[in-house]
């Protein structure tokens, strides 16, 4: 074969995308369960991840796929899992158990039409409260939400980058648009990568769930000479079970705490012509790109538009909502759900601007048009 | 040969006593068991993994001085197959019930024998949800008590070997915590055997079982364990005598012709290394 | 405005429609150097019944990925052009298999009837191929890919010892639209 003369440029789709940002993010276990639209990131994995040394399993049910990424990060695998809306709500108890015992992973919902079974085929955004609130109890996550096949390598990347670096679960939120659009990619050469922290105690002083200044205890791989205990229940330092009320609430306060001083290394915004803007439109993933659109149309028609549009979701960009909310008129959001981020939105603007939420829950995309109209409307 | 006399404290997380178990449990017993296997093995503590689920015999891990995994409710084998699938070499042995196992846990539980996956399971039968207050579980035999079934199960219970075997899984065998001697050399086998092996384990649950079932006392409770145990040989030449609240002990499956998952895995990686781009 | 070109690949499941808009997605965003997006009706949909594959080629970026002002409307069946037709633009090119979807709606389109599986089944000797005759008339008639693109992005798809086979179809098709602009 005769070496291309642009070899790393190729059309793929979100879901490709994301298998190839976990590989190059050094993924090297997935767990999965068939489900579309999440399907093929499974399908390109269980392909590529023997070759390399990697392992990909097809578990018996969505449950036991999240409950064998845990048990592979123990083991010290960067590890994987991909699904949609109905697996999603399947996963949720072990996404907790995630959070509890600190366990790095990576969660990608490949967000469908729902409740229930609801749209196999067709997108939606009414997933994004569950990813920050869809385990029981109180805790932190970090949420990323990609907007194009690029920023879907990109943010998969990041998902694992940070899962590892504050020992947490991270989930990636795509669409159907997303994951089944393909469009042009250049390949990056490179990227960043971050591994978690290893314990440089040793065994017989190691504290798997240390109190550190960051709030990140160190992490030993189970077989590596360190033997120690893991459990969902609530622990101390030594990670054995508690009923101290003490010990219980400085592990839910270093849980919070880790992200919480952590938020300007996690939050993530990109600002398109916010500077002058007197509309604002907060949106992300697929109803992102209609909004770009919109928005520059709506400058191409001297109206002072502008787009916030956060890549990651959780935590909330709401320091920079309410910066902008001093500033413009209005703040619309359009969205591929029923209000949830519209609701979160307003709550950041406190009051400065009127948020105007515009949901679609039918299927189908909010088109550029739509949300062009909501702008007119609003610089009237 | 002499016999190598235990020290149980080594591989123990003392600190971490007195242990939660109900007077007169038999997870104490089994506990101990896996603890003289591992030592006839002479296994390094850091290559061994024990996991476990949700419920009485599943808080064994946070005794043990090994890597330990105290995981959600069923879920142990998703777990373990993680951990199992990335480190290989390490000995993966999973403590659950009869509730943890095949109820929550029976998708899991089926799967995990089908693939013949190396994960040694010691399942302690004692035929209720001791940790919740003495529900019913799929083990329950039908018309016994439960605070869940006042009026006598209505439902049939599980033979859980039978379901293993059925499912694909190496070796399966099943004893009474009345037979330790028994108990031990089978739980050994099971950790060699290369592949799914179960050992489904009778125990007493006086606590939340038998007081319902008008056997309050333990040491009954461990007698009549004793009283129903017919081996395997001796069940087959019973035939159609075999009593019916018999328990059959002993060895029931072991084939070592069954490819074990990992390492079939690991020879795909091997046909692959380098291949595929 | 820069160059934007949205088209609609319609017709039923498999008869190689998306593989047809990746060639086309991949000719312009590789070859060409151009932007390309291409997305497909998923589901149910996708096996038997309508069935498509939209591309949008630009030299800007691509927003949303819907097509929704179509340059070109590819229909191989009756059901996919009386389905996919109402977002075909005014003066839009619409190209319909002459057997197949005869029956041509009202609209103010450029129209061409053209035998697409007729000509890949009896001409090039394969009715699978009908989609790359379709593609080397696309190719002709709408000018939004390079014709050399195209033929890279073929090469580099079409499943090894096919590639003579998918020539043929492409260079009949190409001719087919020669002689269409006449």
């Amino acid at each position: 074969m005769s070496t291309s003369t642009k070899p790393k440029v190729r059309v793929m789709s979100g879901n490709e995308a994301c298998a190839e940002g976990a590989l190059a993010a050094g993924i090297r276990f997935f767990g999965g369960y068939p489900i579309t639209p999440s399907s093929e990131i499974a399908e390109v994995l269980c392909y590529r991840l023997p070759a390399i040394g990697g392992r990909f399993i097809q578990m018996e049910d969505e449950i036991g796929a999240m409950g064998s990424i845990i048990g592979a990060s123990l083991a010290g695998a960067k590890s994987m899992t991909a699904t949609s809306g109905p697996g999603f709500s399947l996963k949720q108890e072990n996404i907790g158990y995630a959070c509890m015992t600190e366990v790095p992973c990576v969660i990608v919902n490949v967000m469908r039409g729902g409740p229930s079974t609801g749209l196999p085929t067709m997108a939606a955004q009414g997933d994004v409260m569950q990813a920050k609130w869809g385990t029981h109890g109180d805790h932190p996550i970090i949420t990323l939400t990609p907007n194009s096949v690029p920023e879907t390598y990109e943010l998969t990347v990041r998902a694992f980058n940070l899962s590892e670096k504050y020992r947490v679960p991270v989930i990636l939120l795509l669409d159907e648009i997303l994951g089944h659009t393909e469009e042009k990619f250049v390949i990056p050469e490179s990227v960043e990568i971050v591994d978690r922290i290893k314990p440089s105690d040793p065994p017989e002083t190691y504290l798997p769930y240390k109190h550190t200044e960051s709030g990140v205890p160190p992490m030993a791989s189970f077989g590596e000479g360190y033997r120690y205990h893991v459990t969902g229940l609530a622990h101390d330092e030594t990670g054995f079970p508690t009923n101290n009320p003490a010990e219980i609430g400085k592990l839910a306060e270093r849980l919070r705490r880790k992200l919480d001083d952590a938020r300007d290394d996690i939050v993530d915004v990109q600002r398109v012509e916010c500077d002058d803007a007197e509309v604002l439109v907060f949106a992300y993933g697929c109803t992102a790109r209609s909004a770009n659109q919109a928005v520059l149309e709506a400058r191409s028609r001297g109206l002072k538009a502008g787009l916030l549009r956060p890549r990651t979701m959780w935590p909330f960009p709401d320091r920079e909502i309410h910066a902008l909310a001093q500033q413009v008129k209005q703040i619309i959001v359009p969205e591929l759900a029923d209000g949830q981020i519209a609701h979160e939105v307003e709550w950041a603007a406190k009051g400065a601007c009127p948020v105007k939420g515009f949901g679609r829950i039918d299927g189908q995309p909010i088109r550029p048009v739509q949300i062009l109209e909501l702008i007119e409307e609003a610089s009237r | 040969m002499a016999k190598k006399l235990v020290n149980y404290d080594s591989y123990l997380r003392l600190d971490k006593f007195p242990l939660i178990w109900c007077p007169g449990c038999g997870d104490g017993i089994v506990l101990k068991a896996i603890l003289r296997a591992v030592d006839r093995m002479e296994i390094d503590k850091n290559d061994v993994c024990m996991v476990s689920g949700i419920g009485c015999s599943s808080r064994t891990p946070g005794y043990v001085d090994f890597n330990t995994l105290h995981t959600t409710h069923g879920r142990a084998l998703a777990f373990a197959t993680g951990v199992k699938m990335v480190r290989p070499d390490l000995h993966v042995v999973l403590v659950t019930g009869d509730g943890d196992a095949t109820a929550i846990g029976g998708n899991h539980f089926i799967h995990a024998a089908r693939r013949n996956i190396d994960i040694t399971v010691l399942l302690y039968n004692n035929w209720i949800y001791g940790m919740t207050g003495g529900q019913a579980s799929p083990a329950t035999p039908s018309g016994d008590r439960a605070s869940t079934a006042p009026f006598g199960s209505i439902e049939p219970n599980f033979d859980i070997a039978g379901l293993a075997a059925a499912a694909g899984a190496s070796f399966v065998a099943r004893e009474t915590v009345a037979k330790p001697a028994s108990m031990d050399k089978l739980i050994e086998k099971a950790m060699k055997n290369k592949g799914f092996s179960l050992v489904e384990l009778f125990t007493p649950c006086p606590t939340t079982y038998g007081r319902r079932n008008k056997m309050a006392n333990p040491v009954d409770m461990v007698e009549d364990l004793k009283r129903r145990s017919v081996t395997v040989a001796k069940a087959e030449r019973l035939g159609s005598d075999l009593p019916e609240d018999a328990i059959v002990t002993g060895v029931i499956v072991e084939d070592d012709t069954r490819p074990e998952y990992t390492d079939r895995y690991a020879k795909l990686i091997q046909q692959l290394s380098g291949a595929v781009k | 405005m820069s160059f934007r070109y949205e088209m609609r690949l319609s017709g039923e499941g498999g008869q190689g429609l998306v593989l047809a808009g990746k060639i086309l997605a991949e000719a312009a965003a590789i070859y060409d150097d151009r932007n390309a997006t291409q997305s497909q009706s998923y589901g149910p949909e996708a096996r038997g019944g309508a069935s498509k594959s939209e591309v949008i080629i630009s030299d800007g970026e691509i927003d949303f990925p819907k097509a929704e002002n179509l340059d070109l409307l590819l229909a191989l069946t009756q059901e996919a052009l009386d389905k996919y037709n109402s977002d075909l633009k005014v003066g839009g090119l619409l190209l319909a298999d002459a057997e197949n979807a005869a029956r041509i709606p009202e609209g103010d389109w450029r129209v061409y009837k053209i035998p697409f599986i007729g000509t890949a089944r009896d001409k090039v000797g394969r009715a699978i191929v009908a989609n790359i005759v379709a593609l080397g008339v696309i190719v002709k008639l709408s000018g939004a890919v390079s014709e050399k693109a195209a033929e890279e992005a073929i090469l580099a798809r079409v499943p090894r010892g096919t590639e003579e086979l998918n020539m043929e179809a492409y260079r009949t098709g190409l001719a087919i639209g020669e002689e269409m602009a006449g």
